[in-house]
Order: C-alpha cells, then sequence, then structure tokens
C-alpha cells in the first residue's frame, strides 16, 4: 500500500473555482491549496460552499469559471468515473443491493480488476468490520456503515479522498471515536484527506489544516491552534470557540496598543491585531478568549497583579460543568463576558449577582477590525450543534 | 359472557379471516368445478368428479389458440409498457421540465377513463387511421393503457430512491451505462417488476378494449365470453386454476428466495 500513495502524488489546487446557480451564488471565486498528504478540513455552516466545493474537486459538481488541479493535471472537465478522487458521502450512500464485500469492491471492480478478495479483505480489517464481509448495509450499525463508506473509497487508493460530513449522522460518543478512527487511519495510508464539516470541534481535533468558510469564501485558513489564537475575522472568532469581544478606541500605540473600552484601558500585542489601521484615534475589537480570563471578587480587586487587563462587572449566570464554571457576566465593556473557571479552588463567593473583576495577560488579547459586525457567526454555532 | 369476551379478543383474526374467505372463495369454486363432470353444455351444477378436462385442456375448439394469444400479446404488452413506464417514470422524478407537472397528470388519464369509453374512442381512432383490425391494434391498445399502471408503480419506486447512490457509483469509476446497470437497475427493480406483473395481469385478462379492437382476432378472455353464450367447457376453470396456482406459487418462490437470501446474509 505504501509503494501506491508515493507514486499517487500530487496537491489539490482550486485556481479562481466558483458556483453560481441562477442568480445565486454558492462559491464566490476561490483559490486553495491542499498540500498532499494533508489533513484539511473546509468549516462552515450550512449553506457556505464548502460541501459545493467538495462536489467541484469530485466532479459531481460543475465549476462555473476557475480550474481544478490535481497534481499539476487540470483535471475540471473530467468527469467523476475519471477522477483518482473518492468520496465519502454524508448519508454514506452505500448500494443497498449489494453485500459489505461488494460495496467495497465496486470501484476495484469498475475499473476491470478480477481478484479483489484480498484488498477487500484487508481494507475490511484496516476499518476493522472482517466479520461483516457478507452482510448487507441495512443490517450494520450507523458507524459501521460509515466506515464502510471509508473502505469502499480507500480500497481505490485515491490520489484524494472527499469526506462530505462523514460524521454528521452519528450519536456525539460515537463521532468522537470515529474522529480518532479516521485520523488513525489518515495516518496510516498517508492520503490527502479533504473533509467538509460544520463542527468546529471536529474540525480542529482532526485537520492539520482547516479553512473557515462563510458566504461561499474563505474567511481565513490556518493550522487550528492558530486560527482560535489569532482569529482575523469575527466570524472566526465566533464560530471557531467562543470569542469575548469589545469595542474600544486606540489611545497609544508602541509595541502594544492601548485601547480605551468601558471607561477602562485595555492593552494588546500589537502583533496580534489584524486590522488594517492601528493609528491612535482608531476603532478596535479586541477579542479574548473566555478560558483566558481570571475572575476575582470586587472585594480581592487589590491583589490582581499590575499590568493585566480588567474589566469589571456582575455575574448574571453560572453554569457548573464539572471540569470548569462558565460564568456569564454583565459589563459595561460587553453585554454578556463569558468567562471558563476551572474548578481548582472554587470562590464560594462567585455567585449570580455578585460583583467582579475579570482579568488577563494582555498578550492573550486579540485585536480585530471594528467595521465588522460584532455576533457574525456566533449564532451559526448553535445552530450547528 | 364468555363468548362475548371471546369474540371481542379475536375480532380482527375474525375479521381478517372472513375478508379472505370473501376474496379467495370464487377462486376456490372455478377450482373444484375444473373437476366437475357436467351434465349437457353448462358447468354451472357440481355433478362428479373426474379429471376428464385436466387430461385434455385443448380438448375444445380454438380455447388453446385464443390463449396462446392472450399470452403473447400480454408478454409483447408487458415489455413494451414496462420499458416506456421505466423511462417516463425516471424523467418525471429526476429531471425538471417544461410542462412536468401536465405530463405526471396526464399520464394518469387511461386511469381515470372509463374503459369503454376508451374502447370505442380507440376503435374510431383505428378506423379513421385505416388500420387492420387485429393482433397488432390490441397490442398497441395494451401497451397504451398499462403504461400508466407502470409509471405509478416505477414512480414510487424512484422517488424514494437515494440520487446519491447513483453519485457514488460515479464516483467510484462507474460510466454512466455502468452506473445505470449496476446501482440504478437494480435498486429500481422491485417497482419494475411491480409494474410488469400489473401490465401482465391487465393485458392478459382485459376483455373490453381488446374486444372493441380485435377484429376477428379473438384472445382468451375473448373466448370465455363468446362460450358463455353458448355453454362453458370444463376446460376454461382449468386453464384458469392453472394461471390462479402458476401465479400462487411464483409468489411463494418469490417469497422464499428473500427469506433464505436474508437468512444467508444474517449468517
Amino acid at each position: 500500500m505504501t509503494q501506491q500513495q508515493q507514486t499517487a502524488g500530487g496537491d489539490v489546487r482550486l485556481a479562481g473555482i466558483s458556483k453560481t446557480y441562477g442568480s445565486f451564488t454558492a462559491v464566490h471565486p476561490l483559490d486553495l491549496t491542499v498540500p498532499q498528504g494533508s489533513f484539511f478540513a473546509l468549516l462552515g455552516a450550512s449553506g457556505c460552499g464548502k460541501t459545493t466545493t467538495l462536489r467541484m474537486i469530485a466532479g459531481l459538481e460543475e465549476a462555473t469559471t476557475g480550474t481544478v488541479y490535481l497534481g499539476g493535471k487540470d483535471i475540471t472537465d473530467l468527469p467523476p468515473y475519471k477522477r483518482p478522487v473518492n468520496t465519502v458521502f454524508q448519508s454514506y450512500a452505500l448500494f443497498p443491493h449489494l453485500d459489505i464485500t461488494e460495496n467495497v469492491a465496486f470501484g476495484l471492480r469498475r475499473r476491470g480488476i478480477k481478484s479483489v478478495k484480498k484488498q477487500v479483505d484487508e481494507m475490511l480489517e484496516l476499518v476493522q468490520l472482517g466479520d461483516f464481509a457478507r452482510r448487507k448495509p441495512h443490517q450494520l450499525s450507523g458507524g459501521q456503515q460509515q466506515r464502510v463508506a471509508v473502505a469502499r473509497a480507500l480500497i481505490n487508493h485515491p490520489q484524494v479522498l472527499l469526506l462530505d460530513e462523514p460524521l454528521g449522522a452519528l450519536d456525539l460518543k460515537l463521532r468522537r471515536q470515529m474522529q480518532l478512527e479516521l485520523k488513525r487511519i489518515q495516518t496510516e495510508v498517508g492520503i490527502t484527506f479533504v473533509h467538509v464539516t460544520h463542527d468546529q470541534e471536529e474540525a480542529m481535533t482532526m485537520a492539520d489544516t482547516v479553512a473557515v468558510m462563510n458566504g461561499g469564501r474563505v474567511e481565513q485558513l490556518g493550522a487550528p491552534a492558530d486560527l482560535y489564537e489569532n482569529p482575523r475575522t469575527t466570524f472566526v472568532a465566533n464560530f471557531l470557540g467562543t470569542s469575548n469581544l469589545i469595542g474600544g478606541e486606540i489611545v497609544s500605540t508602541g509595541e502594544d496598543l492601548v485601547v480605551a473600552a468601558s471607561g477602562g484601558k485595555l492593552a494588546l500585542p500589537r502583533e496580534r491585531c489584524s486590522a488594517s489601521s492601528t493609528a491612535a484615534g482608531g476603532r478596535l475589537l479586541l477579542g479574548i478568549r473566555p478560558e483566558k480570563i481570571s475572575l476575582a471578587h470586587a472585594d480581592d480587586a487589590d491583589d490582581i497583579a499590575a499590568g493585566r487587563n480588567r474589566v469589571t462587572g456582575r455575574i448574571v449566570d453560572s453554569s457548573f460543568i464539572g471540569v470548569s464554571t462558565q460564568y456569564v457576566v454583565e459589563s459595561p465593556a460587553g453585554k454578556a463576558l463569558q468567562v471558563y473557571e476551572q474548578n481548582i479552588e472554587r470562590d464560594t463567593r462567585l455567585l449570580p449577582g455578585a460583583e467582579v473583576v475579570l482579568h488577563w495577560n494582555p498578550a492573550h488579547t486579540f485585536g480585530l477590525d471594528a467595521g465588522q459586525d460584532i455576533d457574525a457567526g456566533a449564532t451559526s454555532v448553535e445552530d450547528a450543534e | 359472557m364468555p363468548v362475548l369476551r371471546w369474540i371481542r379478543r379475536n375480532l380482527i383474526v375474525i375479521a381478517g379471516l372472513l375478508t379472505l374467505a370473501y376474496m379467495i372463495l370464487p377462486n376456490i369454486v372455478v377450482m373444484v368445478f375444473s373437476f366437475n363432470k357436467p351434465n349437457g353444455r353448462f358447468n354451472y351444477a357440481w355433478q362428479q368428479f373426474s379429471l376428464d378436462a385436466w387430461k385434455d385442456p385443448c380438448g375444445v375448439a380454438d380455447l388453446c389458440g385464443s390463449l396462446s394469444l392472450s399470452l403473447q400479446i400480454a408478454f409483447w404488452a408487458t415489455l413494451g409498457a414496462t420499458a416506456l413506464g421505466t423511462a417516463v417514470a425516471f424523467a418525471l422524478v429526476r429531471y425538471r421540465f417544461r410542462a412536468r407537472g401536465a405530463i405526471s397528470s396526464l399520464i394518469f388519464l387511461p386511469m381515470a377513463m372509463p374503459e369503454v369509453v376508451m374502447a370505442a374512442s380507440l376503435l374510431t381512432l383505428f378506423l379513421n387511421m385505416g388500420a387492420q383490425l387485429g393482433f397488432w391494434t390490441v397490442l398497441i391498445a395494451h401497451i397504451m393503457f398499462c403504461l400508466s399502471f407502470v409509471v405509478t408503480a416505477v414512480k414510487a419506486r424512484v422517488m424514494s430512491m437515494d440520487p446519491r447512490l447513483e453519485e457514488a457509483a460515479r464516483d467510484l469509476y462507474a460510466g454512466p451505462v455502468q452506473t445505470f446497470v449496476r446501482v440504478t437497475l437494480p435498486i429500481a427493480a422491485p417497482g419494475i417488476a411491480a409494474g410488469a406483473l400489473l401490465a401482465f395481469a391487465l393485458s392478459f385478462d382485459d376483455f373490453i378494449i381488446t374486444n372493441f379492437n380485435a377484429g376477428s382476432t379473438v384472445t382468451f378472455p375473448m373466448f370465455v365470453w363468446g362460450s358463455a353464450q353458448r355453454g362453458t367447457p370444463v376446460q376454461i376453470n382449468v386453464i384458469g386454476t392453472a394461471m390462479f396456482v402458476i401465479a400462487v406459487l411464483m409468489v411463494l418462490v418469490g417469497q422464499l428466495i428473500a427469506s433464505r437470501r436474508k437468512s444467508n446474509a444474517r449468517n
């Protein structure tokens, strides 16, 4: 198997690819390179164009403009059955009239390969379904069907494996398990995976590179940790995890930018600010992740170390979820600031109604252009789950 | 009252058995009278048990000729209506085109139209076209009225088919023909088979339209009708019983194969 991967090489490159249906633009002209052997995720809410992009790579959707390259070869006009690319469909699309062996062998047989047994057995072993070879798809559980769908695609040694929300139909526990399983398989076979999902946690767990899509465009592309720590748009900041965004005006520039917000002053490193203009007097959105914030009761405000960003407020809600407690704090800086505190030493005074000071290391603050919708992407997360 | 309670508990079973008896009784009468030895020309009163008719099913003049003709017409009508009807069903479900809705309703017209009206208007049409009445006019008429039934049966199946299955086939190196033969057709098969069986049954025992458009050709139903005026040969019951038994056997074999396949898949 290993030899075939090395010969079957090549990046997927999309150049100016777009898709319009009548007057509706599903995907705006898009440039994207998926390096060979990587696990690449297209992340976005439903209707953001991620599945359409995937289907254009598969050849199931014709691109309105642009070119699809695979390993330097233009495959834009090739029909799906001539592309060295295979897909794992959202509904698995297993052939109901064929048993598991024949489902998995389908691609090999269509290419005229007669002796399929050894390869099918190996593939079923890889996805741990050796005992199910003679069953029909409907006799398998959702997770097993999903693995058959993966085996049916992988057996062809495609240059790229496309996964269209492959875990969407599974329950949460099984989904977590399959995420690790898919990651293991990808590492084992070394094929490029392009994975479409609306689940940001799934994308971050599995992918080397995540492209966040919104409204038919790629908002931002990068490694999961980089996207999470340095979102460049409010959509990414809100869609990928939770962010507290605070509007303010730049009062001094230097190595750190100082921003006047809600009557206080907040600092952030200049290199963490993605806003186009960082001149004094300009407006800025400051972002801080909930787990980076520490919470102190107002009575202890004097104990907070100097040089930390501070915001005062009042707890309006708290929920205990085991490893942490999540607080919602009302403050002049923002209507509902989220704070996650690890349950190490719980301060019993931190109850709804308590006056508190939120404080954090300025280095953990990121800056965004103020000319954006502050709530972009925030509601989609709830829809998606 | 224990009796009343027993009835109340088993009401569904009783109702089911009564309905079944209601449906099967006529068939049993046909079967029983195929072993009759009637006194005179009419096979309406039980006389005595005999195997005479079974030993010589073609003993009545023209009976087996008409049977063979009916089977031929039914075969070709089934083939024609199934091929056309399947294509129409796929077109109606899978493609969006102008007047799709109108065509969808027009397909039902032959089902809704009283058969005798259709028969008369077909005859008018054939006569005006100068067509020679006979095998071909009957076949054309049969394909026409079977078509709606096939379309309805196949359409129901195609609607429940996931178009992603065909996409998956194309994604797995199957060209358009391979996709159709390997995936589309096998999955649509139960619907197509149901349509074909319906077409065969409808064509085989159609009397009204056939009688109007057959000219001097005589099909089996026409033969039965014609002979009923002069006396009913026992052989008619023999043919009827044989058809019934064959149909029942086909269903049983089909079910046997299906259950065998299921238990095999489980092991």
